[in-house]
């Protein structure tokens, strides 16, 4: 689906004094339309009132959004190979962003000549550190799965979850719980819930033995679990009441428990982080790419990223944005306590490693598949 | 003319043998009829028929291996891959100087993650050492400096190994302005140097090469990577071969000198920079997976699609906790049964009342049966998922009823009965119209007649009607029959772990894990299996006997 987004004139509502057409460096030989594809919902309209309508606003650039993300490497390589690139800027995931670099589909990035650097001149590669997990990689936001539960489940004597191993609790907190289809996460939360040590996770998990394990840990919840696949399901199965716990995205389940007030709870333990953010495809045309990169420029500095958490409840990817993180644009509540990055939420939480999956998930996946469907 | 025609051939007006002018009629007629089809089959060639074959061409190609290596695949030819050790450092040189073009050209991670698929962990394994492989040599680079900064400057490589006929094309060309787009002459090797110096002038050429297209660079200007100074290195050390003299040239005295010294430089196992930079390259298994992968074309999608691997050592079955694809089959032909069965169970009443009601009241049955028909697939899957879910309608009512305990919720989604009940919905209007347009032909006063003459109301319908319905029931199965083998949409959405179909794999591998190599076989194997059915109906049945109306 495309949206079509005319600048300029339709965007009186811009809170006044944000931008001026001078606080930009010129565009020379730029094109002045932008094919940009995103998620969708939520997310894209963040990205469009953060990012999309300032800019527009003082360059008269016309936006073009594309919902493609979730197919972005598979499409991006169809496009490639029928020499026919029709993107310019896609937002995807950190482990989709080694793929596209892997693939030679997205292009290499100095971050330093490219990006703004922070307020204090901090360069942006430092800005966004460990963020930047691969060369093509530009860090927009840090999200994480992260478990929901109910809160008026009648069978739990009023106890609430608080450890992710209450999820392989069934003695405890009985109840359906839905969990994504694929290794990822769950893997790693059957090992630490059956007693590995939170580095050795990985090491493990390369062994048979504890790939067995962590099935095996998973095999005891298997039957009372529903599996999704797209990240719209367990918030709907929450709201439903046909599961009592379920792993999703934060944003969705901040929706779900601020915006929609269902009596659904956030477990921030052990949440699992992730980051999205830009590649630009590789072989742009010179006009294109020049627009491209002045639009990154402006749409990744501090105050942009910042600015996107009006909207919705991600972290920005810059450690100097996050001291200006704000209030919530429509609802006024403080957004601080509802991102991922928050010292309260994020005081257990783990990083994927990316490279890892790389390299396994390939192998995982088959094996996974393999007991899901028996 | 009636004793000619005694005699000879039948003669058309024009004198010419009837047959041969009959035949060239008829070719016209061909030909008009060919042309206008001719755009519908241009079209359906174009845009269906070659875009399939190419997907499924995927199925068995695997260029990219030896393509990559194409160094490394000549040199593993003869490695005896059966003892337990690493290759040897000839084979490793090779393999180096393939390595650090294809990480100049970016195309060694897609290899990586194309090996990957039949070992985990070879794509890290070339993702970390192509970032480090132009440093494999810099040791002998350093000597090479050390002892006559001359090793240091692109001229003198350029003298020593480049034809001068091209020398002087490229100062031509460099002097009309260097337009890139003419396309700057592409370094050539001198005549005979490629039997003084092999490895330098093969691992140079591909630097100048790749220094010119890739990044538009002047070789001369250029230092080489340090992987040439190893070919060098290794050229000079084998030692007597070298006929120095025959170079002929100002510089055969800079490779006299050098290669004297040459023998107390330091050197330095190629292996030991391998395993330095990640200790899986001392794994023989790596290098036997890189030459089972060698040839340009693969069973190994193919035997993946059915649990089978290809190792080194021949074909053995996948471990069993990773066999899937041959229960997925089993069970999208099974379900896909299933579901045709079920549709011609609630289809073949329907339509036998369509056709027999009187005309208004039929009219708005079939407004009812095509009602869903214009329905969103998404909607009606969604649907389902309200009325089947432990908190759904269907269970509300049921536990309302007292039918069922509170606690004890029907499990009707998310398993192969929630697939079952959707698809049979949404392919239903597929076994209804075609019944009703054969239905619809056949004459009521055959049943009067089999009635009168004295059958009962059960033999008549099943002695001469049903037998004539036939050909509708043959053709709404065919067509339900294939919808459903490729659904994918709805499995997806109702069907849990249970209820998947094998397209539902295909789907994952095309967007998501990027096998498109798997993907391809799969859809071949799963193309295949359904010609083969039809070629079976065709047998039992015959197609002759099947009706869209």
């Amino acid at each position: 689906m495309m949206k079509r987004l005319l600048s300029a004139t339709a965007l009186v509502a811009l809170p006044a004094g944000t931008l001026f057409a001078q606080d930009l460096p010129p565009c020379e030989n730029c094109a002045d339309s932008l094919t940009v594809v995103s998620w969708g919902g939520a997310y894209q309209n963040s990205q469009i009132k953060a990012y999309a309508e300032p800019y527009a606003a003082v360059t008269g650039v016309t936006f073009t959004w594309d919902e493609s993300s979730g197919e972005a490497v598979a499409k991006l390589r169809a496009q490639n190979e029928a020499g026919n690139l029709t993107w310019d800027l896609v937002d995807v995931t950190a482990a989709d962003s080694m793929r596209l670099c892997d693939e030679g589909l997205a292009m290499e990035v100095e971050h330093d000549e490219m990006l703004a650097a922070a307020p204090d001149g901090t360069p942006a590669s430092d800005d966004f550190g460990e963020m930047i997990v691969s060369d093509c990689f530009i860090p927009q936001i840090v999200y994480s799965y992260t478990f929901g539960y109910r809160n008026d489940v009648e069978a739990w004597n009023g106890n609430t979850p608080d450890d992710i191993c209450d999820v392989f609790d069934l003695e405890a907190f009985p109840g359906k719980r839905s969990l994504e289809r694929r290794p990822h996460n769950n893997m790693e939360w059957a090992l630490l819930c059956d007693g590995v040590a939170i580095d050795d996770v990985y090491d493990a998990l390369e062994t048979p033995e504890g790939q067995d394990r962590a099935l095996a840990k998973l095999d005891t919840i298997k039957d009372q679990t529903i599996w999704w696949t797209a990240g719209a399901d367990t918030p709907q199965l929450l709201a439903d009441g046909e599961v009592a716990f379920g792993s999703t995205y934060n944003g969705r389940l901040f929706s779900v428990i601020v915006e929609q007030n269902q009596p659904v709870s956030m477990m921030w333990d052990t949440q699992s982080f992730d980051i999205d953010g830009w590649i630009v495809p590789a072989g742009l045309a010179e006009d294109k790419l020049n627009r491209v990169m002045h639009f990154l420029h402006f749409a990744t500095d501090t105050q942009r990223l910042a600015d996107q958490a009006k909207y919705i409840s991600y972290g920005p990817a810059r450690d100097s944005s996050q001291p200006l993180v704000s209030t919530h644009a429509e609802l006024g509540i403080e957004m601080g306590p509802h991102m991922p990055t928050n010292p309260e939420n994020s005081k257990n939480a783990f990083v994927q490693n990316f490279e890892w999956w790389a390299d396994y998930r390939d192998d995982l996946d088959a094996k996974f598949q393999a007991w899901l469907a028996q | 003319m009636s004793e000619a025609t005694d005699t000879g051939p039948m003669l058309a007006a024009d004198g010419r043998p009837l047959k041969q002018s009959l035949k060239r009629a008829l070719r016209a007629q061909k030909l008009r009829a060919l042309m206008l089809i001719a755009p519908l089959l241009l079209f359906v060639l174009i845009t269906f028929i070659a875009p399939i074959a190419d997907m499924l061409f995927r199925s068995v190609e695997n260029q990219i291996v030896s393509q990559t290596l194409p160094r490394t695949a000549q040199a593993l030819e003869d490695w005896d891959s059966t003892g337990g050790d690493m290759p040897p450092d000839d084979i490793l040189a090779a393999f180096t100087y393939d390595l650090v073009a294809a990480a100049e050209r970016k195309d060694h991670t897609r290899l990586g993650t194309r090996l990957n698929y039949e070992m985990t962990g070879i794509s890290s394994l070339f993702r970390k050492t192509g970032r480090r492989v132009d440093d494999f040599g810099e040791i002998y680079r350093d000597q090479f400096v050390d002892l006559d900064p001359a090793w240091e400057k692109g001229e003198t490589w350029v003298t020593l190994l480049g034809d001068p006929e091209w020398i002087d094309e490229y100062a031509a060309w460099k002097a009309a302005g260097g337009d890139n787009e003419a396309g700057a002459p592409l370094f050539r090797l001198k005549d005979g140097i490629a039997q003084v110096l092999p490895e330098t002038s093969d691992a140079y050429a591909q630097f100048a090469r790749i220094a010119q297209v890739e990044n538009n660079d002047d070789p001369s200007g250029e230092e080489p990577w340090a992987p040439v100074y190893l070919a060098l290195y290794r050229d000079l050390a084998q030692g007597g071969g070298i006929d120095v003299a025959s170079l002929g040239l100002a510089e055969s005295a800079l490779v006299e000198t050098t290669a004297k010294e040459v023998t107390r430089f330091e050197a330095v196992p190629l292996r030991s920079l391998y395993t330095d930079v990640e200790d899986d390259w001392a794994d023989p298994e790596v290098w036997k997976t890189v030459k089972t992968f060698l040839p340009e074309y693969t069973p190994g999608y193919f035997l993946s699609a059915v649990d089978l691997q290809k190792t080194p050592d021949g074909i053995s079955a996948k471990p069993e906790n990773q066999q899937l694809y041959i229960l997925l089959f089993e069970r999208t032909l099974f379900m896909s049964l299933v579901i045709m069965g079920s549709c011609v169970l609630l289809g073949y009443p329907i339509a036998y009342l369509l056709s027999n009601l009187p005309m208004r009241t039929s009219n708005v049955l079939l407004i009812l049966v095509l009602l869903p028909f214009w329905t969103s697939l998404l909607v009606r899957t969604s649907a389902w998922k309200v009325l089947l879910q432990q908190q759904g309608v269907i269970n509300d009512v049921l536990v309302w009823a007292g039918i069922v305990a509170d606690d004890a919720r029907l499990v009707m989604i998310n398993n192969q009965f929630g697939t079952i009940v959707a698809m049979t919905h949404i392919l239903l209007p597929f076994m209804i119209l075609p019944l009703y347009s054969v239905m619809k032909t056949i004459p009521p006063s055959y049943v009067r007649a089999a009635k009168s003459l004295g059958a009962s109301n059960w033999t008549a319908f099943w002695r001469v009607y049903f037998p004539q319905s036939v050909p509708g029931i043959g053709a709404g199965c065919i067509l339900v029959f294939i919808l459903a083998i490729g659904y994918y949409i709805t499995p997806e959405l109702v069907g849990g772990t249970t209820g998947t179909f094998i397209s539902n794999r295909i789907a994952y591998h095309i967007s998501s894990s990027l096998n498109w190599g798997l993907a391809a076989a799969l859809g071949t194997i799963l193309l295949a299996v359904v010609l083969i059915l039809y070629w079976l109906y065709d047998r039992l049945v015959g197609i002759d006997n099947v009706s869209l109306g």
